[in-house]
């Protein structure tokens, strides 16, 4: 039929037609999808508000105290009799565990996916990928298994490095997919820009694409480290834990040190409602340690649209 | 022999006629060297051919324009003059194109030094968006470890100067490249391949994103850039061609078919095809 002819009764001429009354049920429709995705999204974000609220509720008394971050945690007869307890070795020792894995990890986990993405005809690539996924699908305690019998056997000693090398497996295949995935956005016009200057491929690498992809890398070490510093799984038999600060410094890389994760689970069970508070601190500094971690992804990640173009 | 091109090519491809060539070149430094020979490049993409046995000499300090309908093969025969195509699955190419008596697809030569002496730009500007100005137009030189400053000073000034930019950019060497005009733009990654001392420049529809005044500044450009560098440029627009080019080659379905001096080209073509396509019959 030519579009100019005037429309048959039956079809055309229905379809074509907006009354006020077909409009007035387009928008219910509309308001009523609306409505739909916001119950969703609210049936997604209570739970996340319940667990906000109920571990800060539960733990904002131990938190406020100085104690619990100037303080070891010593024995149980500590906090039954009121004397200065906290968890200030925890921390501590959560900062060198995490610290170390993040020093191991990162430049191996942005180096494998930089080889994903770049070299995608090398032959060792089929082998690293699969390798990688199955890292990434491997349970968290198994990578706590691996570094025991890879380093506490051999060390003969639990300690912070076995600890940090167990949370470096489980950073690793997160790093090395978000890397490739960054790098692979970037134009390809870059990279041909680059070599046609007469640069190695390396240094096209490292010095085009890299800069060009590193809001996203950043991005993805925040998001493998805030994954990491929740794990207590590969933390149970490798650093251990520890009821105090270390004596030296290098204890803490060659000793039993406690981390949140950890030491959260061993307050949990433990059968003194005081050391139940203390756990629950413990989980206001993880939160926060994670919260803080993912708004900083996103202030990085936001400083791209206003400085990089 | 005839100096424009020694077309070995398949019998297919008729071997161009040069009457007149002598005032048809009046224009062109007529005892040119040759500064780039390809025989018989053939390029395959699997089991297709992208570009069929073609033979080509580029002058010293001339500029050739490559030209056809899409798909004839006329960027890929560019791409295969400075082993672009080395990076790119499934692609093989065959023939030699000698460069100053080097074939730069001999074995142990290596690709990053041929494109040292064998700059690219490409159609769309492309800065390295996280650098200045200065930065991108010295990548070439600063990222193989040159750090002499005043050497890169000299480089950076001389380069923006060849590239006609060194007026509008001499106050803001240090702002971000992404933040200068696409013309601009395109005129630094001209600067860049000049800092680095290339003798042949690869133009790939340089000007197919730019708007009429950059399009203009680029071919004075290159006018200019003739007097210290021999220049190959794929344009789709004939116009250009004409303005532009002392030679034309004109490619079709992946084959060569005709080319001669640009005067010739566009007042008596011996082919054709080649009269269909520049008489705008078809493309």
């Amino acid at each position: 039929m030519a579009v100019t002819a005037p429309a048959a009764p039956g079809t055309l001429g229905r379809l074509a037609t907006v009354t006020p009354e077909n409009l007035r049920r387009r928008y219910r429709r509309d308001r009523l999808m609306i409505g739909l995705l916001v119950v969703a999204t609210t049936v997604v974000l209570v739970p996340l508000l319940i667990i906000v609220w109920y571990v800060v509720s539960n733990g904002i008394s131990a938190v406020l105290t100085a104690d619990f971050y100037t303080q070891d945690l010593g024995s149980p007869a500590r906090a039954l009799q009121g004397r200065p307890t906290g968890l200030g070795h925890t921390i501590l020792g959560t900062m060198v565990v995490d610290g170390l894995a993040l020093l191991i990890a990162v430049p191996i986990g942005v180096g494998a996916g930089i080889m994903l993405s770049e070299y995608p005809d090398h032959p060792l690539n089929p082998v690293l990928r699969i390798l990688n996924d199955t890292l990434n699908g491997m349970p968290a305690i198994l990578k706590g298994l691996l570094a025991f019998s890879l380093i506490v056997k051999p060390m003969g000693t639990f300690s912070g490095f076995s600890g940090a090398v167990a949370l470096a497996f489980v950073m690793l295949p997160i790093l090395a997919r978000a890397t490739e995935g960054v790098l692979r956005i970037i134009p390809w016009s870059i990279r041909e820009a680059g070599l046609a200057l007469g640069l190695p491929r390396w240094r096209v690498v490292l010095n085009t694409v890299l800069p060009a992809a590193r809001v996203g890398v950043v991005t993805g070490i925040l998001i493998a480290f805030a994954r990491a510093a929740g794990e207590a799984a590969p933390l149970l038999f490798t650093s251990f834990g520890n009821n105090f600060f270390s004596s030296t410094p290098l204890r803490y890389l060659m000793g039993p040190v406690d981390t949140l994760p950890a030491r959260l689970y061993s307050l949990a069970i433990s059968p003194y409602k005081e050391w139940h508070a203390m756990g629950w601190g413990a989980g206001v500094i993880l939160l926060v340690l994670v919260i803080v971690t993912f708004v900083g992804t996103r202030i990085v990640t936001r400083a791209r649209h206003t400085t990089d173009l | 022999m005839d100096p424009v091109t020694s077309p070995q090519t398949a019998p297919s491809t008729p071997k161009p006629q040069q009457a007149g060539q002598g005032e048809a070149r009046a224009t062109v430094a007529a005892d040119a060297e040759p500064r780039l020979v390809t025989e018989g490049i053939t390029v395959h993409y699997g089991n297709v051919v992208g570009v069929r046995d073609v033979s080509l000499t580029f002058r010293d300090k001339t500029v050739t324009a490559l030209i056809g309908p899409s798909g004839c093969g006329k960027t890929t025969f560019l791409r295969s003059l400075n082993r672009m195509h080395d990076l790119t699955r499934g692609v093989k190419v065959s023939g030699r194109a000698v460069l100053d008596g080097t074939d730069i697809y001999a074995n142990g030569v290596d690709p990053v030094t041929i494109r040292r002496r064998i700059g690219m730009v490409f159609q769309k500007p492309t800065p390295f968006p996280t650098m200045s100005i200065y930065d991108n137009v010295v990548a070439g030189l600063k990222l193989v470890g040159i750090r002499d400053r005043a050497l890169l000073d000299e480089v950076a000034e001389r380069s923006l100067r060849q590239a006609a930019l060194w007026d509008e950019v001499k106050d803001r060497l240090k702002a971000p490249a992404a933040g200068i005009s696409g013309g601009q733009q395109q005129r630094l990654s001209i600067a860049r391949a000049l800092a680095v001392e290339a003798e042949v420049l690869l133009m790939d529809e340089p000007t197919s994103s730019l708007d009429p005044q950059s399009t203009m500044r680029i071919e004075e450009l290159i006018q200019e850039l003739k007097d210290t560098v021999t220049i190959i440029i794929v344009t789709h627009n004939m116009q250009q061609a004409a303005r532009v080019s002392d030679y034309t080659a004109f490619f079709y379905e992946g084959d060569l078919i005709e080319v001669s001096d640009t005067n010739r080209m566009f007042t008596n073509p011996k082919e054709q095809r080649t009269n269909d396509y520049i008489t705008g019959r078809f493309g």
